[in-house]
């Protein structure tokens, strides 16, 4: 096992070089949060929307848990999805378990809460704001929910930033799916659980280093959007 | 400000086949509302001809905004009839328009706010900007909207109403937040809209706006209409205590 300064350099020097097996990683988690964060608004959206703008009974309670799904442990998911997709489980003949799409799977179940509750309430706020200019203009539910999505467009994306970071950041759910299979299903976090059980901190180091750039520079991408779009006063 | 072809503006008759139906004369009957636990409308009756300018008038609290919002079909009356000469409340709201005293604008261009309106009422945006050019904004069409100043942001308001080549207009104090010379800017504008057969039903507590813009006042106190007659001889000659106290600034229970 490398001191922490070794895997340090190491783990700069992996980056630094371009290694095939560090960015073939890197590629696949991209592509799978990215996928899930894209799935998982597609779903969550609506739902989100569709909630913002009705009143129904029972309406308190289906609150409480889309708040509550927001903290799915990923573990639990991941059974979740295992168990169908296993051979024996319903969804076993499509033979998607230890694939990159079991885990997109997993990963938009686990955020698609997130989206549905964080959006329901930045949509909910700027329905009661709107609603008596809608009720005014006579505007149906899918013209109402088509104008709150795209006027919250720039909130919407802090949302989709949420479920994008829980996606890219999780581990349980991915592994169970995954499994973890090298140049198949490992991702960066997958890898970063591997190469430290195996004592190797230079690519777990150098993972860690990129999943953090990742993260900046998603954060610094959608905070510099949203800076932008206030000053035209449209967040 | 410039002259407007209103042709831009008519009803698409594909959407509304019985659009030009008449939606006046209005009979209110009976009409009662209920807010925080007070009767504010109680049993109101109130008649309103096919043309002209209306102002509601009356002290704070007298119902008036909420009034107005019955007739339009944004809040249900807890009892009573709204008669739009036996239009369906949807069609009728759907000839309607309504500006409220805080402009409510869309978080988009100035443009885009009224291009939302025509898209959502089926209309083509030939005439937008004929339109923007009417109520003063066309030089600022590509601005956001929120960064208007409220002169400008009422404007666009009343142009986004009059985008619907609504039968009926309702102001709810629409210039009460406003400077003299936005005031008058609007004020311009709704005179304009009437002259054109727009039907104007506004609520304000400025007695001068009203002697400029309206033909009749109703005056409400206690729930009901205490007082409808024309404005030249509410102001000189108001028929009931109330609204003589209320003209002269007392304070009216």
């Amino acid at each position: 096992m490398q001191n922490i300064g070794e895997a340090f350099s190491l783990a700069l020097a992996l980056v630094a070089s371009g290694d095939a097996d560090l960015f073939e990683i890197v590629g696949l988690s991209l592509q799978v949060s990215l996928s899930a964060t894209v799935l998982a608004c597609l779903i969550g959206l609506p739902i989100g929307a569709l909630v913002a703008i009705s009143k129904f009974p029972g309406r308190g309670a289906l609150l409480v848990l889309m708040n509550a799904l927001m903290g799915l442990p990923p573990v639990v998911v991941g059974l979740m999805v295992y168990l169908n997709f296993s051979r024996s489980g319903p969804l076993g003949f499509l033979g998607l378990l230890y694939t990159p799409t079991a885990m997109i799977v997993a990963q938009t179940i686990l955020i698609a809460p997130i989206v549905a509750a964080l959006s329901r309430q930045v949509l909910e706020d700027l329905h009661a704001e709107y609603a008596e200019h809608f009720r005014s203009l006579c505007l149906s539910r899918m013209q109402t929910v088509s104008a709150l999505l795209w006027d919250a467009r720039y909130s919407l994306l802090t949302v989709a930033l949420a479920g994008f970071g829980r996606a890219v950041a999780e581990v349980g759910a991915v592994i169970i799916v995954g499994g973890n299979i090298d140049h198949l299903t490992r991702v960066m976090t997958t890898a970063i659980a591997l190469e430290t059980s195996k004592g190797d901190l230079a690519l777990a180091l150098a993972l860690g280093l990129v999943l953090l750039t990742i993260a900046l520079g998603v954060n610094a991408a959608v905070q510099s959007l949203r800076m932008s779009a206030r000053r035209q006063a449209y967040v | 400000m410039s002259s407007i072809d209103t042709a831009a503006f008519r009803p698409d008759t594909s959407i509304a086949p019985d659009g030009y139906a008449p939606l006046l004369p209005l009979r209110v009957r009976g009409l009662q509302l209920g807010f925080d636990g007070a009767m504010v409308l109680n049993g109101l009756d109130l008649d309103l001809g096919p043309h002209g300018c209306t102002a509601i008038m009356g002290a704070n609290g007298a119902g008036k905004s909420l009034l107005l919002k019955c007739l339009h079909g944004l809040i249900s009356p807890d009892a009573g009839q709204i008669d739009w000469s036996g239009q369906s409340p949807t069609q009728a709201t759907r000839r309607q328009a309504m500006v409220f005293q805080k402009p409510v604008l869309l978080r988009r261009s100035v443009a885009a706010n009224l291009d939302f309106v025509l898209k959502a009422r089926g209309k083509s945006r030939h005439g937008r900007d004929a339109l923007l050019d009417h109520v003063g904004l066309l030089h600022k069409a590509r601005h956001p909207a929120r960064r208007l100043s409220g002169g400008e942001a009422q404007r666009l308001a009343l142009a986004r109403a009059l985008a619907t080549d609504p039968d009926i207009l309702f102001l709810d104090e629409a210039t009460a937040s406003l400077d003299p010379a936005a005031t008058q800017a609007i004020e311009t504008l709704v005179r304009d809209a009437c002259a054109r057969g727009i039907r104007v039903i506004c609520v304000t507590h400025d007695a001068g706006q009203a002697k400029r813009i309206a033909d009749d006042i109703v005056f409400l106190h206690g729930g009901r209409v205490s007082e409808h007659t024309p404005a030249k001889t509410f102001f000189p000659e108001p028929q009931t205590q109330a609204a003589r106290d209320y003209l002269n600034g007392r304070i009216v229970l």
